[in-house]
């Protein structure tokens, strides 16, 4: 490395210091929270059978998608099983969960707040691409400082890499509901939130699951990177063959987040686009049942 | 307390941040484009004065740009006026609180959208009975209420599909459903009918009209279709960059149009349709009066011979109408030199027409009579007659 002629790295250390000195307290219990969230997470993956956890996946690939991905989901899985990664895929399955959760527990509120206010749209918009664009392993060195080592960095880390899609499809999604149904809302006489909760949440809901879609596929790419930080899981394996070079244990552990990737994608996806047409399917099938009688 | 179900008063809508600067301008007879030239305001709407009576059907034309969107979108405020009073039922929509605007808009006034604006994820029947849940209902008596509408307007069977499943004229009903859901005394539609082709159009204003005869309510109609302005409006009104520039009935246009922009609006419209009988009529059949004493068959055949016409009318001593005969049937009569009385045996009945008659009832009485037919005013005196090649010339334009 040349020289520096500006030391804005000291200038963040020095803050991240800061911030240990003073507030460490506080970093503490959100560490807490975190953890014991994420824990729960975890606990109720756990408590089902592996059969049954299993059969759930299957079950909504059947619902959602139809049989032919439902067949890939169960042959995924007893592949994953098979080859002896089951335990740290439902690790890294909870530890994607609690962060997206945790992501769209924060980042849907700011979406529909940055829908409503030109001003705070502007003020995050920066922020979420930086929160995007710096390189993923780069938030793991504060948030481990911040955090300690273990599951609680590597949630906090991937919070803030997951959440910008579900803050920025929200927002998108509420912009985008067609003008004359946000005043049809208005001209029957909607109050503000009725507004919100009965016009521009349900027609911007496409874009919305968009989001989360998104949010679940970075987050999962997250923790894996977590890992570094001892969160567990897949990663775990992923790492320990890239220290090793071993290339056969790189690819199972590889093969088992890719294929539940495929899979969390593919589920979530679903909602976002075909929450419509499933609904109408089961209703016009209900109907004539009905009209028949 | 005003005269009227909706009463605008010197409306104002200007976009941008000086509206009051523009408005003072202007006043002072500025031009739009001046005004947004110095000040960089839009002036959307400027001035508009008008007032709706209860149950009339007012239809409000214009370009697009002239303002008429926005207009009506100051009359239930979804849009802030910059000046000026709207008053409903004698309570002023502008100066209102937020709070007794939204129990205004839940209790007495409904919308209909051009894109029809449906809630995509809910069923037909939970469309039509939005403004019902908006405003508190139960559930059950909210669908009770929507399915009643649903009824009205024909789409009973369908009220557990989904908006996309419906053609566009289906989607409008539901739409329309909607706004009668809430049982308003006034409605707003918003070039309701203009996304749909012209049967369903034609469909959908034959329904509008089937519905207000149940049950008369106000209804603004925004519009850029002339021939549905005509069809379904008791009034009209004509917007030109944002300013009133002609109000009346649509007779009252046609007649006397205000400029050249209003009568370039019926340029497109064969206004023909709209004629009447007494606007048809012309002095083009000699008349002979039966006072007490019937007219003389051979002076009637002379007169005619001199006129070069072909059928003279006979009207009694009070102007009425007492009978048609033709140069023919004179001839007949006095056919060896031997003159007679045209009276009653002789003549020919016809049922004189009144002056209101539309067009399309005259033709249908020309065609089926073999001469000119006489026309009468509201007095029942005798006023004029009609013959087919009179029709033919005026329908020509004269």
């Amino acid at each position: 490395m040349s020289e520096k002629k500006l030391d804005l790295g000291t200038w963040v250390n020095d803050g991240v210091q800061y911030l240990l000195d003073n507030y460490s307290n506080g970093f503490e219990s959100i560490g807490g929270v975190v953890s014991s969230f994420s824990e729960g997470i975890e606990a109720i993956l756990m408590l089902p059978p592996i059969w049954l956890l299993i059969a759930i996946f299957v079950g909504l690939g059947l619902w959602r998608i139809g049989v032919k991905f439902a067949a890939f989901t169960a042959v995924s899985f007893t592949l994953i099983f098979l080859t002896g990664f089951w335990e740290q895929t439902v690790v890294t399955l909870g530890l994607t969960f609690s962060a997206t959760l945790i992501s769209l527990l924060l980042g849907i509120p700011l979406g529909i707040w940055a829908a409503k206010s030109e001003r705070v749209a502007t003020t995050i918009r920066p922020i979420l691409d930086f929160m995007q664009t710096m390189p993923a392993f780069v938030y793991l060195i504060p948030a481990a400082m911040l955090f300690g080592l273990g599951r609680v960095p590597g949630i906090i880390a991937t919070v803030i890499f997951a959440m910008p899609p579900a803050v920025r499809l929200t927002s998108l999604g509420i912009r985008q509901v067609n003008k004359e149904i946000v005043e049809a809302g208005q001209s029957f006489g909607c109050s503000k939130i009725q507004l919100l909760l009965k016009v521009q949440l349900p027609n911007a809901m496409p874009s919305i699951m968009a989001g989360v879609n998104q949010t679940i596929m970075m987050a999962l790419s997250m923790v894996i990177i977590a890992s570094m930080v001892g969160a567990g899981g897949l990663g775990n394996d992923v790492l320990a063959s890239i220290q090793r070079l071993d290339i056969g244990l790189g690819f199972e552990s590889g093969m088992a987040v890719v294929l539940l990737a495929i899979i969390l994608d593919r589920i979530t996806e679903s909602f976002g686009t075909k929450q419509a047409e499933k609904r109408n399917a089961l209703f016009s099938w209900v109907s004539a049942k009905l009209q028949r009688q | 307390m005003k005269a009227g179900k909706i009463v605008v008063e010197n409306l104002y809508k200007v976009f941008g941040d000086k509206p009051q600067e523009a408005i003072e301008q202007s006043k002072q007879g500025w031009s739009k484009d001046k005004v947004l030239a110095e000040t960089g305001a839009v002036i959307g709407v400027s001035d508009v004065s008008f007032s709706v009576e209860e149950g009339e059907i007012f239809v409000l034309m214009g370009l697009s740009g002239s303002g008429k969107s926005t207009l009506i979108r100051l009359i239930n405020r979804l849009i802030e006026p910059s000046g000026g009073d709207v008053f409903i039922d004698g309570h002023n929509v502008a100066k209102m609180s937020k709070s007794e605007l939204i129990s205004l808009r839940r209790r007495d006034m409904s919308m209909v959208f051009q894109s029809f604006a449906l809630m995509p994820s809910r069923t037909v029947l939970d469309n039509a009975a939005f403004g019902l849940e908006v405003a508190g209902i139960s559930r059950k008596e909210r669908e009770k209420r929507a399915m009643e509408v649903l009824k009205e307007v024909g789409l009973e069977t369908f009220a557990q599909m989904h908006p996309h499943e419906l053609s566009g004229g289906m989607q409008q009903r539901v739409g329309l459903a909607r706004a009668l859901a809430v049982n308003p005394s006034m409605m707003i539609m918003d070039e309701a009918f203009s996304a749909l082709d012209p049967l369903k159009r034609r469909e959908m204003q034959d329904l509008l009209l089937e519905l207000q005869k149940i049950h008369r309510r106000t209804i603004i109609f925004v519009s850029h279709d002339i021939e549905e302005a005509m069809r379904i409006g008791s009034r009209i009104a004509i917007m030109e960059g944002g300013k009133l520039v002609q109000v009346g009935t649509p007779q009252e246009l046609v007649d006397n149009p205000a400029n050249d922009y209003v009568r370039n609006f019926f340029d497109t419209v064969d206004t023909n349709r709209y004629l009447t009988a007494g606007q048809l009529m012309a002095n083009c059949v000699p008349i002979f009066v039966h006072n007490g004493v019937a007219p003389d068959a051979l002076m009637v055949s002379q007169k005619l011979q001199e006129l070069d016409k072909h059928y003279a009318f006979i009207v009694d001593e009070h102007n009425r109408f007492y009978g048609s005969i033709s140069l023919e049937k004179i001839a007949l009569l006095v056919e060896g030199g031997q003159s007679c009385k045209l009276d009653q045996s002789r003549v020919k009945q016809i049922t004189p027409v009144p002056e209101d008659m539309p067009l399309d009832k005259v033709i249908e009485r020309l065609v089926t009579n073999e001469g000119p037919i006489p026309v009468v005013g509201g007095n029942g005196q005798y006023s004029g007659a009609i013959s087919k090649g009179r029709l033919l010339t005026r329908m020509q334009g004269e």
